[in-house]
């Protein structure tokens, strides 16, 4: 007996609301947008330079205590939060500090966080530093500056692969879910307020990479359909192609977040935000690549001209497929 | 049919055996890094203390590269400098006055005398008695120009002389100002890393990033704040001819000198005590014609710097020691009048000793320092960051459990999905992980906390490929003639979609790798390098293993 997540056979209409599912990835995208311009992201020293201490104690931590022995310093701007995880020890207190850019310096001088550990040793005699880290304001600009760019970029050499590969309707289609599912994950940490770092960006690129992967997978299955089944109407080849690929994009989001999942809850703090974005990413992008990638297709319409399958658009990338 | 060459499936069971060979050390990481660090010791020449019994904990015939562990991972320290290329200017065009002021003493007799003028330190600015002659002056200077040594400003000088009436002002050309900063930034490379040496830590990375800026990372390090002192000190050192003394900080030192506070002086500025030096801004002898410097101590053993000029340092120290008897003459170091004994007697061995203030530590430090060489430049830390190394170990342990959990949940969920084919997936899997870290130990990439998330993401992302081929079985074997042929053309018309799929991946992949920095790079790699295993074990290994199953059993039916 195989485990089966979906049902053999399946012909569900996708496409018997398109405009309910456009419209709730719309109003979905709104929301984010206002959550972004609203609150706007929660930045973390990567993007909007100072410094982070993250701080390890056997004594309970009191952030009111900390933050009134860090205080007499006059060091601006002083965020202190206490992190927990399932695998800290019972004895293992940790809190993340994070002061804002000094003026007219680049990076924090060691004088400075000897300051602050010396400040904290009379709340905490026992407390170390497990990490500092300092990012100059001179920095943090260009970073945000190269992480932007590097998302635009990887947007577009999408789509001109995608526009080679396929039709420009598929590229199109494809790049949408792909803006879709980028402000929705932009939205979810503006929302939480989960802190948005480098690290934040590599995970949206790979959701760019994963949703994709998803998209593309059901694109190659339409382009061939369309070829196979010349008399159906566009969205009849569009319902029978996901349905056929249905048990393959659920089988691999499985497997995905599966992994995801246990490297969400054993993985350590450190990494919990990342992850959450993938997770995220995972979700969103597997919707996506039905309801938002497909949907848009099917408004766009394609050309189905094709008289021989071996001439489909007159380009030389085409046909570089087995 | 399912027909695979005997040579490809000789070759595709050698990439494997070869990745997985190369995987190995990595489960052993202790026990090879210890090997490997003792074996660098017998190359240089060590023995002794069991280096050789360490040596052979691991044998020589076996591959023995290592996954480079991050920062992040491994604990230390890192560092983004920027070189403040600017300093050059202002050392170079100084040390340009004597030369101009000696070779226009001698046409007095046409241009008058001469005075250097205040201004800004990248320039000189000269005003001579005689201003109907300032295009001689200007003419006479200009013929001590030099050309630019670079291979794109070829033909051009290194100095540009322009007039104002009676003054005329010596700058850096602009061509001469690029090379400038280009063998700037490769000399603190060069010293950063002489210096890092000396100390003696394992693999430090110091990468020149853009124009001007060097990246330092130092694993095993305690603190960025340590990493600091080491690289962080310019330890110029030169040697002036004292002009005066006085406890005026605001002091006039009038044009071609400079004034510097002794090194003992307290912060307060106000304090009378404190002693102010007004020097020659061009030194008599530099750093850079230093040959050797080593801790010691002077007479009255206190600790000191012996140091050693070379042959050229040597002779101009002699001469001007000789020429100069009886008055006083300043060591400076980074800004600072470290002594300004009196020359006794003519000195010509081109040795010497600063005896300063020094603590025993402070006393090794500057020898060190001395010895690497002086930073041609300050620099400025844009970015640091430290990471303890019990942190790095908390992710490693997390990290290999998050594996290990995300491992098992995908193998059982495989089998149970896709029965034996689920088990030829899984032992494609397994290999492909093996894959991976031969390939990331082979081109010595560096495994980040982000990478291990690579890692995890691409054992449920490898799995991807062979069902994409599994379910396009399923749906042949509902069309196609025998089992035989649906597996053939499962694996055919998958292989678009596969394809397809991870290339649009592997262009972002590419791209993260070239935008980012660090540990997303780190990610990047394994994120590649997964991609590009997953792709083979899934079009070949599984293939192969399930054309094999096939020919042995020769099934009627099967269950996919």
């Amino acid at each position: 007996m195989r485990l089966r997540l979906v049902p053999k056979d399946t012909k569900w209409d996708f496409f018997s609301r398109p405009t309910l599912w456009l419209g709730i990835s719309g109003l979905l995208i709104v929301l984010a947008l206002v959550s972004f311009f609203l609150q706007g992201l929660n930045f973390g020293i990567d993007f909007r330079g100072g410094t982070t201490i993250r701080t390890e104690s056997t004594q309970e931590v009191v952030v009111a205590d900390y933050r009134a022995a860090i205080q007499p310093l006059e060091l601006g701007d002083i965020s202190i939060t206490e992190v927990f995880d399932p695998n800290f020890e019972d004895n293992q207190f940790v809190t993340m500090i994070r002061i804002q850019a000094q003026e007219g310096q680049e990076a924090v001088t060691g004088d400075v966080i000897r300051q602050i550990e010396a400040a904290l040793q009379t709340v905490a005699p026992d407390i170390s530093f497990v990490s500092v880290e300092s990012v100059g304001p001179k920095v943090s600009g260009e970073l945000i500056q190269t992480a932007v760019i590097a998302v635009i970029l990887a947007i577009a050499a999408v789509l001109i692969y995608i526009w080679l590969r396929f039709e420009w309707q598929f590229a199109l289609g494809a790049v949408a879910a792909l803006v879709h599912d980028v402000i929705l994950t932009i939205g979810v940490f503006s929302e939480l307020q989960i802190r948005f770092d480098l690290a934040i960006i590599a995970a949206l690129l790979t959701i760019v990479g994963y949703s994709l992967n998803d998209t593309v997978v059901v694109f190659d299955r339409v382009r061939e359909n369309l070829r196979k089944y010349k008399k159906l109407d566009l969205k009849a080849v569009l319902n029978l192609s996901i349905n056929e690929t249905l048990s393959r994009t659920v089988m691999t989001s499985v497997t995905t977040l599966l992994a995801l999942i246990s490297l969400f809850v054993l993985g350590g703090d450190v990494i919990r935000g990342f992850v959450f974005a993938m997770i995220w990413g995972v979700i969103v992008g597997t919707y996506s690549s039905i309801f938002v990638a497909s949907a848009v297709l099917l408004k766009l319409g394609v050309k189905r001209d094709w008289s021989k399958p071996s001439n489909t658009s007159g380009n030389q990338f085409a046909n570089i497929d087995a | 049919m399912l027909q695979i060459d005997l040579w490809k499936r000789i070759l595709i069971w050698a990439v494997v055996v070869i990745g997985l060979l190369m995987a190995t050390p990595n489960g052993f990481y202790e026990r090879v890094e210890a090997r490997n660090d003792a074996v660098a010791a017998l190359d240089l020449g060590y023995s002794g203390n069991g280096l050789e019994e360490q040596a052979a904990l691991w044998p020589s015939w076996m591959p023995s590269s290592l996954v480079n562990l991050g920062l992040d991972l491994r604990g230390g320290a890192h560092l983004l400098a920027e070189v403040q290329v600017e300093d050059v200017y202002e050392t170079r065009i100084k040390s340009m006055w004597p030369e101009i002021r000696d070779m226009l003493r001698e046409e007095r007799a046409t241009i008058g005398t001469i005075r250097l003028q205040p201004s800004d330190p990248d320039k000189l600015v000269v005003k001579i008695s005689k201003p109907e002659q300032i295009d001689r002056a200007a003419s006479l200077v200009r013929g001590l120009a030099r050309p630019v040594i670079s291979v794109t400003a070829a033909g051009q000088n290194d100095i540009v002389v322009s007039t104002n009436g009676d003054t005329f002002t010596v700058q850096l050309s602009e061509a001469e100002k690029l090379a400038t900063d280009e063998r700037t930034v490769q000399q603190s490379l060069e010293i950063i890393r002489r210096r890092i040496d000396e100390v003696g830590t394992r693999e430090p990375t110091i990468q020149r990033q853009g124009s001007d800026r060097i990246l330092i990372q130092v694993p095993g390090i305690g603190s960025a704040a340590e990493l600091k002192e080491i690289i962080g000190t310019t330890a110029q050192l030169t040697f002036h001819p004292v002009v005066g003394r006085g406890s005026n900080p605001e002091a006039n030192p009038g044009p071609g000198n400079f004034l510097v506070p002794d090194m003992e002086n307290s912060t307060d500025v106000s304090d009378s005590s404190n002693v102010y030096y007004t020097l020659e801004s061009a030194p008599v002898v530099t750093g850079e014609e230093l040959v050797d410097a080593q801790p010691s101590f002077d007479q009255n053993n206190t600790p000191a710097v012996s140091f050693r000029f070379n042959p050229t340092g040597a002779r101009k120290f002699g001469q001007y020691t000789a020429e100069n008897i009886g008055s006083p003459f300043a060591i400076v170091l980074d800004d600072e009048v470290v002594s300004a004994p009196v020359i006794q007697a003519h000195i010509p061995g081109g040795s010497g000793i600063i005896t300063g203030r020094f603590s025993v530590e402070e006393s090794t430090n500057l020898a060190i320092l001395l010895r690497a060489g002086a930073l041609p430049a300050g620099l400025e830390f844009l970015e640091e960051r430290t990471i303890g190394p019990e942190l790095g170990q908390d992710s490693i342990d997390a990290g290999r459990i998050a594996c290990i959990v995300a491992f098992a949940a995908v193998l059982v969920f495989m089998v149970l999905s896709y029965g034996l084919f689920g088990i030829f997936a899984n032992v494609a899997l397994i290999i492909n992980v093996g894959l991976i870290f031969g390939l990331l130990s082979m081109i010595g990439a560096t495994l980040t906390l982000p990478g291990i998330a690579g890692i995890v993401l691409t054992i449920g992302m490898a799995v991807d490929a062979n069902v994409l081929v599994f379910e396009r079985i399923r749906e042949e074997l509902k069309t196609a003639k025998g089992p035989a042929r649906a597996i053939e053309l499962g694996y055919e018309k998958a292989l678009s979609a596969i394809l397809d799929a991870n290339i649009t991946t592997m262009i972002t992949a590419v791209i993260l790798l070239v935008m980012g920095s660090g540990p997303v790079q780190g990610f990047a790699w394994t994120l590649m390098i997964g991609i590009a295993t997953s792709v083979f074990t899934a079009i070949f290994v599984t293939r192969l293993m399930i054309v094999t199953w096939f020919e042995r059993r020769r099934p009627k039916t099967i269950e996919v």
